[in-house]
């Protein structure tokens, strides 16, 4: 498809703001303004709707395809919560409107959202209190190390380093790194669980806190949870829970009821906030009472009258981590998604997002090596040693399951699994959706040892072949030019 | 209600394959002792009253404001094509694209962006996006401190107290030191830069327009800083950029700032926009996805993530930033906006602005006891020094039915009677004309 620059023509006219209704001025000195025109493309608004409408059809996508992402979550996303972030009332407010005198009055809506939302996640993660400030689940990880930074730096101990599992997402070191901390890697033993032995010999009076995924990244809950936690606060340590897989666990476990004192929430994975092709998303904090003082500015609170307000008065606050109270769009459509379901909904979502990914890996687990032998939470790991046997390979498998209308499952990752493939159905798939997926992967598993050419050369029937990764990172070429 | 469409008989079914006799048996692994002490959440209600409880929400706020309320976040004009090409599912829906052949859409349209900010900075490349401006600049800071390995930033304090405070937060556990530079009729104090630009000087960071609506031409800073090795930093406004010497032609290194003019909605703080464009030789360096142009198996155009070895996926704790999303959508509607205008749209929409805040200057000094501030020229905002504490007037504007501006008292010592006004396409001469009369009454 051409580039929408590639459309321009001198002359054509797309939108056009209103005519001037006021006195034309002298031009600005020549010295403030630009000599070198921006080159946006002169387009028709056919052009670019017909543009942009060809090009969103060469997108997979939920509403279209199955999403078996490991570690994404990608559920349904509900339609009406795409309206009520539509309203005026909530997309027209200006985020400075509370901060002009009795300006808070004016926003009285939005302020209750965000106090209601924070309530809501307090009682599904155990917590005492949120912030919605965090703008994504790695800002939401950079928050709450800062946070945990905060805690020891009041404390007056200079404690150096973050505990990680090899087995974590890329974000919780680099958040830490970013954070100012050195981090220790503690490797995953034969059972699928973090060394034990290996945390106790790492953990000592210099750890400022442990980061850990539960269930973890390979889809295991582990059931010595509760005595990693007791002994990073035996040493003085406080332990970070990264909430990206909070969907296999809504009303059967909360982190703040087994030792978490600060938490993430991905309210684009658990809360089906829509990926939007890579953001916005949003990753509110939760913490105890031990930290709340130091959550950023400013708070929503609720005063005796009922009415709502923002409090900047915290002066142990570690400052603003984004411009305003976060990305309020996506903390609506989580709030609406959340009075949806209710009670019974969020225990339904963890119990048949368990129950689809445990059928998908007992179907699977005679033709797929399985990383872990074991009942699985919300996503199973497999890997495909197996089929490399006969040089097809995880990339090769996925490349294949695209030619038949599937995303492929997560690869590559978690890294302590060679040729590691995640699949995490999430809860909104039908069994037909699953069962048809298992046959394809099962016909794939076959191929692999009696044709493996036809899964190593996919996919064919898309718009574009497999790309030159290797050239694109050696020739950049990153922007279109005239 | 849960969206899973699993009926009795399926779960039955599922249960049998898998060989257990209820679910609550996948859940052994989670002893009893670690099960919730409580979930007293409210009952799941209907997408009808689930819908009305926002609604009524929503009416809660007061939309009816004529705004006059910038710094930093512009209430401009949205099309109806931005609002229809972003609603589409086949890209709201989608995931990042990392796998390239089921994403083409998704990433041609982030190439797109790409060169748009491009075009519009005048610099050579720019990544996916940031969660914003403020984020945006953060990074770029972090960049300098890298490229230079160098820690002192010198830091323009006409760039937006919010941005200054976010940094500060994000700096506060490195060491890196900040000196903040004085605005002096508008314009950043060369004088106080020529006394703190040294050779551990990482970067110089300015904002145009700065946040009185002050318009300069920094090419001279950007010069001094280059002749100590530092880097140039500037945050900008797209929509000024229609009509405002770019970043690039200043010879900035860096330009950063908040999209969020771009066809995105105020929506309260976000989400937002933030942009990142550098010069190509720091390409490595830039935090956040890039995507880029390459071809397939047959020749065939293509594009795809790329340069990702930056990222936290693959350098861990050694990446450039721990940035993982993005913006996209929002991204997407910047350059279907910008699309939408084209370049002699853009230069009408600025042009627009200039004009509509020109008026406004001159009816409000028009006002008596209204003094506004002229000794720089300014793009669609500028301060107005008034004759009463800014926050009491404006609270007495509010109940004349106008948000008439910012107070800067509250980001400025010893500037309580100072007002930051912005003006764009959308405010008509009728409601300049009555905003000035209405001030002239609350005075």
């Amino acid at each position: 498809m051409k580039l929408i620059f590639e459309l321009h023509k001198e002359g054509r006219k797309g939108f056009r703001p209103p005519a001037s209704d006021v006195p034309a001025v002298a031009a600005l000195d020549v010295r403030y303004t630009r000599k070198i025109s921006a080159r946006l493309p002169n387009v028709s608004e056919l052009d670019v709707v017909r543009h942009f409408t060809n090009l969103s059809r060469l997108n997979f996508s939920v509403d279209t395809n199955f999403y078996p992402l490991g570690s994404c979550t990608m559920k349904y996303n509900p339609k009406f919560t795409e309206r009520i972030a539509a309203l005026e009332g909530f997309s027209a407010v200006h985020p400075l409107l509370p901060q002009l005198m009795g300006g808070g009055m004016l926003a009285q809506g939005s302020l209750e959202v965000l106090y209601e939302t924070e309530k809501l996640l307090c009682e599904i993660t155990g917590m005492n209190a949120f912030t919605m400030q965090p703008l994504a689940g790695a800002h939401g990880e950079l928050t709450g190390v800062m946070l945990i930074a905060a805690y020891h730096k009041a404390k007056g101990s200079r404690r150096k380093y973050v505990i990680v599992p090899d087995s974590s997402h890329g974000t919780n070191p680099a958040s830490a790194a970013i954070a100012g901390y050195e981090v220790k890697v503690i490797p995953t033993a034969a059972d699928g669980y973090m060394d034990l032995g290996e945390y106790k010999k790492q953990l000592d009076q210099d750890t400022a806190a442990v980061m850990l995924t539960c269930p973890d990244t390979l889809g295991i809950f582990n059931p010595h949870i509760k005595e990693i936690t007791d002994m990073a606060h035996a040493s003085g340590a406080l332990m970070y829970y990264d909430g990206a897989n909070l969907n296999a666990v809504l009303g059967k476990c909360r982190p703040g009821d087994i030792g978490f004192d600060v938490v993430h929430i991905n309210l684009h994975k658990t809360f089906g906030t829509p990926h939007g092709g890579g953001g916005p998303g949003a990753g509110p904090v939760g913490v105890n009472q031990n930290l709340a003082d130091f959550l950023p500015i400013p708070r929503v609170t609720r005063r005796q009258d009922g009415t709502f307000a923002l409090d900047y008065h915290r002066h142990k606050s570690i400052g603003y981590i984004a411009p305003f109270y976060g990305n309020f769009g996506v903390v609506l459509k989580a709030l609406a998604y959340m009075l949806y379901l209710g009670k019974e909904g969020l225990v339904e979502t963890s119990e048949h997002a368990v129950l689809n990914a445990n059928y998908c890996r007992v179907k699977l687990q005679n033709y797929f090596d399985i990383a872990y032998d074991k009942t699985c939470m919300h996503e199973c790991v497999f890997s495909a040693s197996r089929q490399t046997k006969n040089g097809v390979h995880a990339l090769d498998i996925a490349k294949y399951l695209i030619d038949k209308g599937y995303h492929p499952p997560t690869i590559y990752f978690p890294l302590i699994v060679k040729e590691a493939i995640m699949i995490e159905p999430t809860e909104t798939e039908s069994k037909e959706t699953l069962d048809a997926f298992i046959e394809t992967m099962i016909e794939i598993a076959r191929l692999a040892q009696e044709n493996p050419v036809l899964i190593t050369q996919a996919p064919i029937h898309m718009p574009v072949k497999r790309l030159d990764e290797t050239r694109a990172a050696r020739q950049p070429n990153l922007r279109w030019q005239e | 209600m849960s969206y899973s469409s699993h009926t009795k008989e399926d779960i039955h079914e599922m249960l049998s394959v898998i060989g257990v006799s209820s679910v609550d048996e996948l859940f052994k692994d989670i002893p009893v002792s670690l099960r919730p002490r409580s979930f007293n959440l409210p009952e799941g209600k209907s997408e009808f009253e689930v819908t009305q409880y926002l609604k009524r929400l929503a009416d809660k706020n007061a939309t009816g404001l004529v705004n006059f309320v910038g710094a930093g976040f512009y209430d401009h004009f949205i099309p109806a094509a931005v609002d229809a090409i972003a609603s589409r599912s086949e890209f709201y829906t989608a995931y990042t694209p990392y796998q390239p052949e089921c994403s083409q859409g998704w990433l041609q349209a982030i190439y797109e962006y790409q060169t748009t900010i491009c075009e519009l900075t005048g610099l050579d490349v720019a990544n996916a996006s940031l969660y914003d401006g403020g984020t945006a600049l953060y990074e770029a800071a972090m960049m300098a401190v890298r490229l230079t390995r160098r820690n002192k930033i010198i830091i323009d304090s006409g760039i937006n107290l919010i941005y200054r405070t976010m940094l500060y937060t994000y700096t506060s556990n490195l060491s890196v030191e900040f000196v903040e530079i004085s605005v002096v009729h508008g314009k950043s104090s060369r004088e106080e830069l020529i006394k703190h630009l040294d050779d551990k000087t990482a970067a110089v960071i300015l904002q145009n327009p700065n946040f009185f609506g002050a318009i300069d031409d920094h090419s001279d800073v950007v010069a001094k800083a280059h002749e100590f090795g530092a880097l140039a930093i500037q945050s900008t406004y797209p929509i000024a950029l229609g009509i405002l010497k770019s970043p690039g032609e200043m010879k900035f290194d860096i330009a950063t700032g908040e999209g969020q003019s771009l066809g995105i909605p105020l929506s309260f703080g976000g989400p937002y926009l933030g942009f990142m464009a550098a010069k190509k030789e720091l390409v490595r360096q830039m935090p956040g996805r890039i995507v880029g142009a390459t071809v397939d198996k047959d020749g065939k155009r293509g594009f795809v993530l790329t340069l990702q070895t930056r990222e936290q996926h693959i350098r861990r704790e050694k990446a450039t930033s721990n940035i993982c999303s993005n913006e996209a959508l929002c991204a997407l509607r910047a350059v279907i906006f910008a699309s939408l205008l084209g370049r002699d749209g853009l230069k009408e929409l600025a042009q627009l602005n200039y004009q509509k805040a020109e008026f406004a200057k001159l009816e409000l000094s028009r006002v008596p006891g209204v003094e506004v501030k002229r000794s720089c020229p300014t793009f669609n905002e500028f301060t107005v020094l008034l004759p009463k504490n800014a926050d009491e007037v404006v609270h007495r504007m509010i109940q004349k039915g106008f948000a008439c501006g910012f107070p800067l008292g509250r980001y400025y010592k010893g500037m309580d009677n100072y007002l930051l006004i912005a003006v764009t396409e959308k405010r008509t001469r009728e409601e300049i004309l009555t905003m000035a009369h209405c001030l002239e009454a609350c005075l």
